[in-house]
């Protein structure tokens, strides 16, 4: 297990998401009004590249006819065949068991405390003013 | 294979459908009135579906050609008897059900369901009856199921697959609800009204064609009742897939599991696969079931994956089978007192009650 | 349930034919000049005439971005499907294909009610996919779109296209005015056997006059998406106890995005009831699933994903695995990708016939 530095937090305001690369993988960073997800940028599925998914809620009924939406901004949708994943966990809502993305630790911190370590820095010049996103590999 | 033991439920027989004649006397004064002097009672009510003189529509050695053919007497001798069977549910497939006057048509369904009532279950204690309705006028379907219920004989509410509208839509829920809080499963049979044409790409040519499509019609009513969250609103309800051919089932879940994966927002009250579902809701008679062979048969039974759908049925008079092999050979063995007796038993909770006397116990396993 | 998704050791790496690309309109007006003036005019002033409600929109509509990956959208603007480059650098070049077929189905004059526009709008379609697309791009190969209702046009489409390499099918909806067995529709198979092409049936959104089960319609895509199969499987069973095969024992049919796990149990069936309806068919002189067999390509996409993948590889043994043909579906949302698709382990063999060899030789690709 290694901490990265993804990238400044500068880069990944809310609502915004983006594509970086750690040790070799492509991660898929999101943040939904101020919540940070790292994932794997690929469907265990059909191999979408998942950045491109819909963020959404998660559709839930009592019944026939009766339609709300829950959890808005937890659920990331597939940009190819619409399955749905909890951003959280990474679970697939139908099949939370054996469908996962998978997904990475990941966290907001100061540089300050970042130039003590330990982290890898991957050629990212970090200085202590900016904060950045950390993923956990 | 022939069948292990005595004991049995044949879950789809088909009493040869009354005349009009015959059913007068189950009309009242209004209908006997119209149905006379319009002459519609000269008129046949043979169904496109089933063409009489056609092999599918009954075996020769079950045909009419004797005297009693259809007959109360040859029934318990080729079926009760010939089966040993311990319970017979009786489908009347009467082409009432097509006519446009829904009032018409509910009026000759009441006298079917009365003479079913008189003829057979009043004078054999192995048989059991469905309530047939026509779905399309739904208050009067629940109307006749309500008139019916109290008489436990009654174990199904019979309707065609191919009818005005796919079964799932919410407009038929009354239907359901009636079925559901008096025991009664819902058995859906081959045979269409012909409102539209059989297929989704028109009127085919030949019989064989409208046959083999009946097998497509029976799958899109059962995404339709997945689709539309008829067994989230009624978890007791089972529907029983009578002469669909079996076969088809297991690309059926495959194709909606998969899609349902992807469309699951559009219809959020599917909360499980639709296969789970199906295993739990929809059971299928056994006759025909397609497979033309016991590995086919096997293959089937292993992708559907549950021993609790299949109800073994002879579909007696219809052409389905040679001799005395009733059962699709390749069916385990293990499953068959559950395909020829207990899930039935789990279908239909008015059977159940009714074999907890000691008789169901005489059913003895001879092999 | 559907297959757990183990990640595959061996990417996908051979060159591969893709069997289902959807190249589409980059505006409305796309079509113009391939169009005679009279029609020009026609198709500004009325449109098409198609048997549904909505003039341009489909009545179900699909879950993903109206239909489409959500990932395809053009960074130069216009639908899905429209740019060249985006499908260049989105699909064929990172999965290496080596050709792709067209599948023409917008506008394409299949469905259209009027027949001699519907004559006009074939035409028009099938120039403009060898003008924008296949002139363009040597690896992509068109199909002739027909105006199927109208055996006489379509045969004349048919007989102009041809002798051009660069078609290498024949394209007609799986939503037919009647079922394709039905004599009506023989000239155009004489046509296909005289120029040696096979006929791609592929779905519509559109209907041909009929709703899209035996009961009337369904009320949710989830449900119209499953016809896919119904269609296939109903025209199947039409082409082969119609005699088609009899008649035109050197016809091929490939059944594009309408599944195939369904063949065996509809083969099944029609062998299995075969003896009792026998004389009602008396120009079938061999079982129905040997037609069946002997006259049917499927693609793959969207492949059936059972919970236990040994199901599928048991259907394919049925089938033949020198009957699978590739298909990605691009850019629609259920898109096949080539190393994620196939949930089961295959031999070098087969992989090569699925992917590449069953296709050039069914279309004679080179």
């Amino acid at each position: 297990m290694s901490r990265h530095v993804a990238c400044t937090a500068a880069e990944l305001p809310p609502g915004a998401r983006k594509v970086v690369e750690v040790e070799g993988r492509e991660i898929a960073l999101f943040n939904v009004e101020g919540r940070l997800h790292a994932l794997l940028n690929r469907c265990p599925h059909g191999g979408a590249a998942i950045c491109a998914g819909v963020i959404t809620g998660l559709a839930q009924s009592d019944g026939p006819g009766d339609y709300r939406m829950e959890r808005r901004g937890e659920f990331l949708r597939c940009p190819w065949h619409g399955w749905e994943f909890d951003m959280a966990t990474g679970q697939s809502w139908c099949d939370p068991r054996r469908t996962k993305l998978r997904n990475f630790e990941v966290s907001l911190e100061a540089g300050a405390d970042l130039v003590r370590g330990p982290y890898v820095a991957e050629r990212y010049p970090v200085t202590v003013e900016d904060a950045y996103v950390v993923v956990e590999l | 294979m022939r069948l292990p033991f005595a004991g049995a439920i044949d879950c789809d027989f088909h009493p040869a459908a009354p005349g009009m004649p015959q059913l007068l006397p189950y009309l009242d004064e209004y209908w006997r009135e119209q149905i006379c002097n319009r002459a519609i009672d000269r008129m046949s009510f043979a169904m496109m579906s089933y063409p009489p003189n056609a092999p599918i529509s009954a075996r020769a050695d079950w045909r009419a050609a004797t005297e009693g053919a259809g007959s109360l007497a040859q029934v318990r001798a080729q079926l009760l008897d010939g089966f040993g069977l311990k319970f017979a549910i009786a489908n009347v497939i009467h082409g009432c059900v097509a006519l446009h006057n829904d009032d018409m048509a509910a009026a000759i369904c009441r006298a079917v369901n009365e003479w079913l009532r008189a003829e057979w279950l009043d004078r054999e204690p192995r048989l059991r009856g469905s309530i047939l309705v026509g779905p399309q006028d739904v208050s009067q379907a629940v109307a006749e199921i309500e008139r019916l219920a109290p008489d436990r004989r009654f174990v199904q509410v019979l309707m065609l697959v191919m009818g005005e509208k796919l079964l799932g839509r919410r407009e038929f829920f009354p239907i359901y609800e009636a079925a559901e809080r008096h025991g009664l499963a819902i058995g859906v049979h081959a045979g269409s009204t012909y409102r539209y044409a059989p297929t989704i790409v028109g009127w085919p040519v030949y019989q064989f064609e409208d046959y083999v499509a009946q097998a497509q019609a029976f799958a899109n009513q059962t995404v339709s009742l997945i689709a539309e969250g008829v067994f989230r609103r009624f978890p007791r309800l089972k529907v029983v897939l009578l002469e669909s051919g079996v076969s088809w089932l297991p690309m059926t879940m495959w194709r909606t599991d998969k899609t349902w994966r992807g469309a699951r927002s559009e219809v959020p009250w599917v909360d499980r696969w639709p296969s789970e579902i199906i295993r739990e809701h929809i059971r299928l008679s056994t006759q025909p079931f397609d497979a033309t062979d016991a590995t086919a048969v096997a293959q089937t039974v292993d992708r559907i994956g549950s021993e609790e759908v299949l109800l073994f049925s002879t579909d007696y008079p219809h052409a389905q089978f040679v001799g005395e092999e009733a059962l699709p050979d390749g069916l385990p063995h293990e499953m068959l007192r559950k395909v020829l007796v207990e899930n039935a038993l789990a279908t239909y909770p008015r059977l159940a009650q009714d074999a907890a006397t000691p008789a169901i116990a005489d059913a003895k396993e001879d092999v | 349930m559907n297959a757990p998704f183990v990640e595959q050791k061996a990417r996908q790496t051979l060159t591969i034919v893709d069997c289902d690309i959807h190249p589409a309109h980059r505006t409305p007006d796309e079509l113009l000049p391939y169009l005679e003036p009279h029609w020009r005019e026609h198709y500004q002033t009325y449109g098409v005439h198609v048997r549904q409600a909505l003039s341009s929109a489909l009545m179900v509509p699909r879950m993903m971005a109206g239909g489409m990956r959500s990932d395809t959208l053009p960074e130069r603007g216009g639908p899905a499907g429209s740019d060249l480059g985006m499908l260049q650098k989105q699909h064929l070049d990172p999965v290496n294909v080596e050709f792709g077929l067209l599948m023409a189905l917008s506008k394409g004059g299949m469905e259209e009610r009027n027949p001699a526009f519907a004559a006009a709008m074939s035409r028009a379609t099938n120039d403009w996919q060898v003008d924008r697309w296949v002139r363009q791009e040597p690896r992509l190969r068109a199909g002739i779109v027909v105006p199927q209702e109208f055996p006489e046009a379509a045969v004349a489409e048919i007989e102009r296209c041809a002798g051009d390499r660069r078609y290498v099918q024949i394209m007609i909806s799986s939503r037919p005015s009647d079922p394709l067995g039905h004599p009506r529709y023989w000239p155009i198979y004489e046509a296909a056997e005289r120029a040696g092409l096979p006929i791609g049936l592929h779905p519509v959104g559109y209907n041909g006059g009929h709703p899209s089960t035996g009961s009337g319609w369904p009320t949710f895509y989830l449900q119209e998406h499953y016809v896919f199969t119904a269609c296939m499987e109903a025209l199947a069973t039409s082409l082969i106890v119609g005699g088609v095969f009899e008649r035109f024992p050197n016809l091929k049919f490939v059944m594009v995005e309408g599944g195939f796990a369904w063949a065996p149990a509809l083969a099944w069936r029609l062998d299995g009831h075969f003896e009792k309806f026998r004389k009602e068919v008396p120009h079938l002189k061999r079982r129905p699933s040997e037609y069946l067999r002997e006259h049917f390509w499927w693609t793959t996409q969207p492949i059936e994903e059972p919970e236990q993948s040994r199901h599928l590889v048991e259907i394919i043994d049925w089938i033949g695995w020198d009957r699978l043909l590739y298909s990605s579906d691009y850019p629609h949302w259920d898109y096949d990708n080539p190393s994620f698709a196939f949930k089961f382990p295959m031999t070098e063999e087969q992989r090569r016939k699925i992917f590449r060899d069953n296709a050039f030789a069914l279309y004679r690709l080179a």
